[in-house]
Formats: C-alpha cells, structure tokens, sequence
C-alpha cells in the first residue's frame, strides 16, 4: 500500500499508535475514513433530501431544494387531509396485505416443507422439481391472465375480483408460495429427523409434532420468510395497480405513485412527507433486525 | 435417506401391558379427539363455503367456475378424511393456491397470447351485439310517449310503465317483466325533488323493452315519459350481418372479430377471437415492433448485467475497505451504508426522479448550478440515470454479502501465504477472490433474476421512457421486458391484451433457456433428495 514499506524489515514491532504521525495514519487506516465518509454522503444524502423536502411547508420541487432552510409540519398535515387521496386508507391496506400475506404464505409454505422434508412418499421427488421449475417462472410476467381471471371471478363472487384486496391476497399466496416452500425444506432438513421420531415414540401426533415442536425449532426461517414476503408484498407495484381500482382500497405503492404522476412538482412535499412516513417503519425495523436480516439474506437474494 | 416414515400407531403394542398412566397418556395424545374436532369444523367450514360459492356460481350461470369449486371440494373432504395420505393433507392448501394462481395463469397466459383479447375485444360475440345494438340508438321517429314512473330498488333506479292494465317494471340490467304491485314495496317512488336531484341518472338509464336487443329500449328525459329508442343499426342473426339502416353499408363477419364492411371499415366494440400466430407474427416480423422488442430485450439484459457487476463490485470494494481491524467507527459507516436498502425500493424510484428532475430537481438546480441536463429524458442519460439509481439501492446488499463472505474466510490462509511471500494483492487475486466468488456466485445469479423483472425502479424513475419515436408501440429506451408487457397490456387507451401476452410467453422461453443453461452448470437438481 505504501511505497516506503519495502525499506523498513517485515519482522519489526508493530507500531505504537500514539506516536504515529499523521502520514502513517492515513496510509492505514485514514484514506479508508475518506472512502467513508464518501460514502455515506452518497448512501444518506438522498435520504435527508426526502426528510427536507417533507419539511418543507411551501411544497414544490423547486423550494425543495433549499436543504432544511424551512420548517414546518403543514405537508404532513395536508397529507391526511386529501380526500382523493386517502393516505391513512393506504397504509392500512398496506400493513393489512403485507401482514395477511405474510402470515397466511409461512403457514403454507411450512405445511408443505414438513411433508416434503419428513415424509416419504410417491411424487415427492416429482413434487420439489415441480416446484424448483414453477419458481423459475415469476408470476408478474402473467399479470394479464391474473387480471383476466379475476375479472371474470368478480362476475360471479365480487369479493374475489378486481378492486379486492382478498383476492390480491390469494394471488401473492399463489406466487410466493414455490419460493417459500423451497427455503423452507432446506432448513427442515438441517433439523435432525430423531427428533421428530423420539416424540413419535412418546406417543405424538404427526400434527402435534408439526405444531409444537417443529414450528418452533424452524422459528428463525419462519422469521425469515415472513419478513421477505412482507416487504415484496408491501412493495409490489405491478399486481396491485392492475387489481386495485378505487383509491380506498390502494396501497401505498400504488397511492404514492399516483401522487408523483399527477402534478408531479407541485405536490412534492405531500409526497415526500408521505414517503417519510411510509418508509419510517421499515427503516427501523430494518434497523432493529439488522443482524438477523443478513444472516437471512444469504438465504433468499432480493434487490 | 431417513427411514420411512412409519405409521402413527405402529408403537402401540395391545399386547404390551402399560400402567395406567401410561396408558392414558398414549390414548389422550394419539387419538386427540379436540384435533378431530377442529379438522371436522374446519373442512365443514370449507364445504359451507362451496357449497354456497356453487349455488352463487350457477346462479350466474358460470358453469365452469361452479365445476372448478365442486371438484377442489371433493379433492379436499376426500384428502382429510381418508385415513392415510398424510403427505397430501400437509400438501394441499398450497397447493390449491399454486395451481390457480401460478401454474394455471401461466397456461392461460399461453392461451391468451393466441388471441386478439384487449380494447374493443374483450367479450364473446353476443355480448358485441347487443352492445353495438345498445349504443347506437335513436329514438323512433313518430313513437307514441310512454307515462313513466321512476322507482328506486336495491340495483340502483328501475322504470314503470303500464300496458295492457298490467304494471311493468325494468332497470339497467333486466328487461321490462311483469311486477306485481305487492313486491314494489320494495322500491321507493322518485319525487319530483328526487328526480332533478339525480337527473343525470335518469336520463341516462336505458331499460331494455323486452329479451329482443331489436325491439330497443326506453329512455326518459324529465322522468315522467319515456320513449322508444331503436338501434340504427340491425342485426340479421341469420346472415350474422350488421346492417346501418340509414346508409345501407353491410358489415359482415369476416372472422377478425369485429364486423367489417367491404371497405375494411370496422363496427367497435368486437369480440374476442382465436387469431393463432398472429401475435407472435407481429412482434417477429412487423418492424416497428421488432425493432422495439429487440432494443427492450437487448437492455434488459444489458441493466440486469449492469446493476449485478455494479452493485458487486462497489460492494466488494467496500468490503475490502472497510474489512480492517484497524479502523475505527466501522459499524457506524455500516449501519449508515446499509439505508438506502431498507429504504423501499418503489420510493427509491420517485424520490431520485424528482431529484433529477431536468428543471427544478435538485441535482440540476444545486449541484449543477442550474444546468438543464436531461437526466430522465435523453435515451442514454436516462439508462446511465437508472443504473445510477439501482447501484444506490443495491450496493448495501452486496457490500453487506461480501463483508460476510470476505469475514468467513479462514486468517490462516492469508497468514500462510504472507510466510509464503506473497503480496497483499496476491493474496487478493489468487486466494481470497476465488473462495469469495464461490460463495457469493449463486447471490449474483438470483440478483440477476430479480433485476431482470425489476419492474419497479425502471417505472418509478422513467415510466420506460424516454419514449422511442420510430416504435409503433408505447415503448421507451429504459424499458425492460416486464414493464413493456405492463405497459401494451395496462397504460394507455389501446390495450392489448393478446401482444402483451405474447410477449410474456417470449420471456418465458427466454427465461427457460436461461435456467436451463445454469441448472447444466450448477447440476442443482441433483442435488435434491
């Protein structure tokens, strides 16, 4: 890394670091608090910008850009004062979708990780390469056929149609499901099967078995796939926008879009106030589960 | 390789004598008559539930819903109340998701995509005649008036004329049919005040006067008479020809779904018809959409490629940085670096769009000094834009996998090889790259899967635009393959259904391909068991 390196003997004592010059220091370790500080500005600054910009009570773009020369809570205010633009609606029908989905699309997906994984059956091989091949494809790329099915279900059971979110719910349980299952089945299988077969001993139910005691040795990629299908059904745009019509019913991807697509510049600061308040949750979370969430990335890659 | 599974009861030996307690333990948790219970209330739920589905299904008419609802019922009794079949019982309520809303919407994707399903062609035939009948309608010159009253019911306003002594009733969707007077205690009579209230429902309500699309319908315009109104166009069901009484022009049915006449002039809206090829035909041959599917295609794959070795290698370089012990305040430029991942990508999109906004955005307006740079509008600024954005939402994940990778590999490696006499870069290239690659390889290929169909930040930063002038479809420079079929099929006013589908299935041979290949490479499917 440094040229003078290569007078000094590799076997002398390692320096004090008191007694270093400032030379020495930026040779080891300052340049890298130089790429830091780099860094950060490029991963924060948008991140600040949003938070100004929602701030900022005069609301435009172009006032936008005096970096927290205003303050005021008026755009937060306005916010939940839109009646076309129902924010509070959107973020509970976001909370409501992502935690139904992700609820619902665990327990299923565990079902079927404990029989692929415990039983042995006739199909089964069959059934995980079935599901390997099915998860290839990504369900977006059907939206048409999704909506064109749907449409025709609300004929006949409104309930499940176009403009409700039930049947948003059973479409992103449909699409996570091959994805989940597979996760799943390799962190079952690294819980030992003696375990299961001790209690089978004991007199346990395969039932039993499944809901007190593997349910909660598999707990962290309960945890795991929970928290994947939360943020990609929170996040979807595609699915949600060709589904849900009536802007009560939206959700927060859909809703926010809308707000930039219409009068893009003038409604910046409501926009951005929402997204600071949208975004708030997950950050922290994030934040919070932080160690947990880059052990489980290695498991299921996103973004 | 475990041992089979073995059946629940094979260890309860009659002969083998247990202590009581014993006993009554191994009878309370093997039959468990409360699970028995919950199983039987549950699946009766479920059969309530169909059983209510199908009669609302054949009410309808739906017959092929109403069939699809009693056969998954029958599969779901059958599963859990058969003694055995364990693996289905775990199986099947995912199943049933999968099937309907992966697997069957693929295939009906592949059906859709052979046919000319979109605007003006969204309904079978009958209904395109009834609807051409309905909305090109006049009234009958000389008709008589009809006395009208207006009701208001549960399905919205409802007409009442009498004939013959005999009241009859109608409303947007039925015929006028005979009611008896008892049964209109249901609807309340419009008022006067009613009736200018809600004027602009009243004139616009059309009751069909019988089953006949031909016999027209009535429409009032004060709510008290109400009129004749014909079609000017007839329908010979027997030559299964559209007729325009006033200029005489013949519109056949010259199996392109729509009536046409011999001017190729088209009657709107159409019907939904098998067109065979036809799709696939236009988007390989007609060149103003050739020519967009091939650049689309050709990005995709260049912005998959892109963000992946982007992300990577800022991330790796990162890693490297900020992998020394030495260095203090680590974690703080770690949990700083790693925001803009939890931050939701769909807002990543809008906020850097308004930012780069050409002109009040802040990038222009303050760091550019006021410039007018085309950040989202310029074909190639906009893809540079796109990536740019990307790198900013993704670089935290690979930094994060790579500081994880780099950590995992063993100190003494590099110890050995420094005793050794190689350089620190040596080390790198020869030693820690390749272990981190193995580990890492299989993340870089699910990142390029997921940035493939990365719809989100490509349609919140651009929408796919710039726009391409020469496409004869509403296609941009930055669009890639998903938001291209979201767009033919959702955004504008011609929608068309049957292309974008085509394209989804082109993408899914595309896909297949691509999976095939790595699944040669990686022999994934060995690995199952």
């Amino acid at each position: 890394m440094s040229a003078d390196m290569t007078s000094t003997p590799t076997f002398r004592s390692i320096p004090k670091p008191a007694r270093r010059t400032f030379g020495k220091w930026f040779a080891t370790t300052g340049w890298r608090h130089l790429i830091g500080v780099a860094l950060c500005i490029y991963a924060a600054f948008p991140l600040l910008y949003v938070l100004s910009a929602s701030l900022n009570p005069e609301g435009t773009l172009l006032s936008s850009n005096g970096f927290f020369s205003t303050i005021g809570l008026q755009s937060y205010i306005d916010l939940f004062h839109n009646e076309q633009r129902p924010y509070a609606a959107w973020f509970a029908n976001t909370l409501f979708i992502g935690l139904t989905t992700a609820v619902a699309s665990v327990f299923l997906g565990a079902l079927a990780a404990y029989s692929f994984s415990r039983m042995r059956f006739t199909g089964r091989r069959v059934g995980l390469v079935s599901l390997l091949v099915v998860q290839i494809f990504p369900q977006l790329l059907a939206v048409v056929a999704i909506f064109i099915l749907l449409t025709s279900l609300g004929d006949v059971f409104p309930a499940l149609g176009i403009d409700n979110q039930i049947a948003l719910i059973m479409v992103y349980l449909g699409g996570a499901l091959g994805v989940n299952t597979y996760l799943m089945y390799g962190f079952f299988n690294t819980v030992p099967v003696e375990i299961d077969e001790a209690a089978k001993i004991d007199g346990a139910s395969h039932a039993r078995i499944f809901f007190t005691m593997i349910l909660r040795l598999v707990a962290p990629i309960l945890a795991v796939v929970g928290l994947l299908s939360f943020i990609s059904s929170t996040s979807d745009f595609v699915l949600a926008s060709v589904v849900l019509v009536s802007p009560e019913k939206q959700t927060l991807a859909v809703g926010l879009y809308s707000y930039v697509s219409e009068e893009f510049t003038s409604n910046w600061s409501v926009f951005a106030a929402g997204a600071v308040l949208a975004a708030l949750p997950v950050m922290a979370l994030f934040l919070f589960l932080q160690k947990y969430i880059v052990g489980g990335l290695t498991a299921g890659a996103g973004k | 390789m475990t041992a089979p599974e073995a059946p629940p009861n094979s260890t309860e030996d009659p002969k083998r004598k247990l202590s009581p307690a014993a006993q009554r333990f191994a009878h309370a948790s093997s039959t468990s008559l409360g699970s028995t219970l919950i199983k039987i209330i549950l699946v009766a739920l479920v059969d309530a539930t169909a059983l209510f589905a199908i009669f609302t299904a054949i009410g309808r008419e739906a017959w092929l819903i109403a069939s699809v609802i009693a056969v998954i019922t029958v599969v779901i009794n059958v599963v859990y109340f058969k003694k055995g079949w364990l693996p289905a019982k775990y199986l099947l309520p995912g199943t049933i998701f999968l099937l309907i809303f992966q697997v069957f919407v693929i295939g009906y994707t592949g059906y859709i995509a052979f046919t000319n399903y979109g605007s003006g062609h969204n309904s079978d035939k009958a209904d395109a005649v009834s609807s051409l009948l309905q909305s090109n309608q006049e009234r009958v010159a000389g008709s008589p008036g009809y006395p009208v009253t207006m009701y208001n019911g549960a399905d919205g306003l409802a007409m009442v004329i009498e004939r013959d002594g005999q009241q009859l009733l109608g409303d947007v969707d039925d015929a006028f049919a005979p009611v008896d007077p008892a049964s209109l205690e249901n609807y309340t009579q419009l008022k006067f005040a009613d009736l200018l209230g809600r004027q602009e429902e009243v004139t616009s309500l059309k009751v069909a006067l019988s089953d006949d699309p031909a016999e027209g319908t009535l429409r009032t315009s004060d709510g008290r008479t109400a009129y004749q109104y014909t079609s000017s166009l007839s329908y010979d069901s027997n030559a299964d020809t559209m007729t325009d009484q006033k200029t005489g022009t013949v519109y056949k049915d010259t199996g392109v779904g729509a009536f046409t006449a011999e001017d190729g002039s088209q009657l709107m809206p159409g019907w939904s018809i098998n067109v065979g090829f036809d799709n696939f035909t236009r988007a390989f041959t007609d060149s103003s959409i050739r020519g967009a599917l091939f650049s689309v295609t050709v990005w995709t794959f260049a912005f998959a490629f892109l963000s992946v070795a982007s992300t990577f290698f800022l991330g790796l370089f990162l890693a490297i940085v900020f992998n020394d012990m030495r260095m203090r305040g680590r974690k703080i430029y770690r949990v700083i670096s790693i925001l803009p991942y939890a931050f939701p990508a769909f807002l990543g999109g809008l906020v850097w769009a308004g930012m780069l906004n050409k002109d009040f955005g802040f990038v222009n307006q303050v760091l550019f000094g006021g410039a007018e740079i085309p950040w989202l509008t310029d074909p190639w600024l906009a893809k540079f834009a796109v990536l740019w954005v990307n790198l900013w939402l993704g670089f935290p994940y690979m930094f994060l996998v790579c500081t994880g990778a780099l950590q995992s590999i063993p100190q003494e490696l590099s110890e050995a090889a420094t005793i050794d006499g190689a350089k620190p870069l040596q080390i790198f290239r020869l030693i820690k790259l390749p272990l981190l690659l193995v580990s890492v390889a299989p993340l870089l290929i699910s990142s390029f899967a997921f940035n493939f169909n990365n719809f989100n930040i490509i349609y919140m930063l651009t929408e796919g635009g710039p726009r391409l002038e020469d496409a004869g479809l509403n296609v941009g420079a930055t669009d890639i393959l998903i938001s291209l079929v979201y767009k033919v099929a959702f955004v504008g006013s011609q929608r068309d259904y049957g292309l974008a589908s085509a394209f989804s299935i082109i993408i899914f041979v595309i896909v297949a391909i691509i999976s095939i290949i790595s699944f040669k490479q990686t022999k994934a499917l060995e690995e199952l068991n």
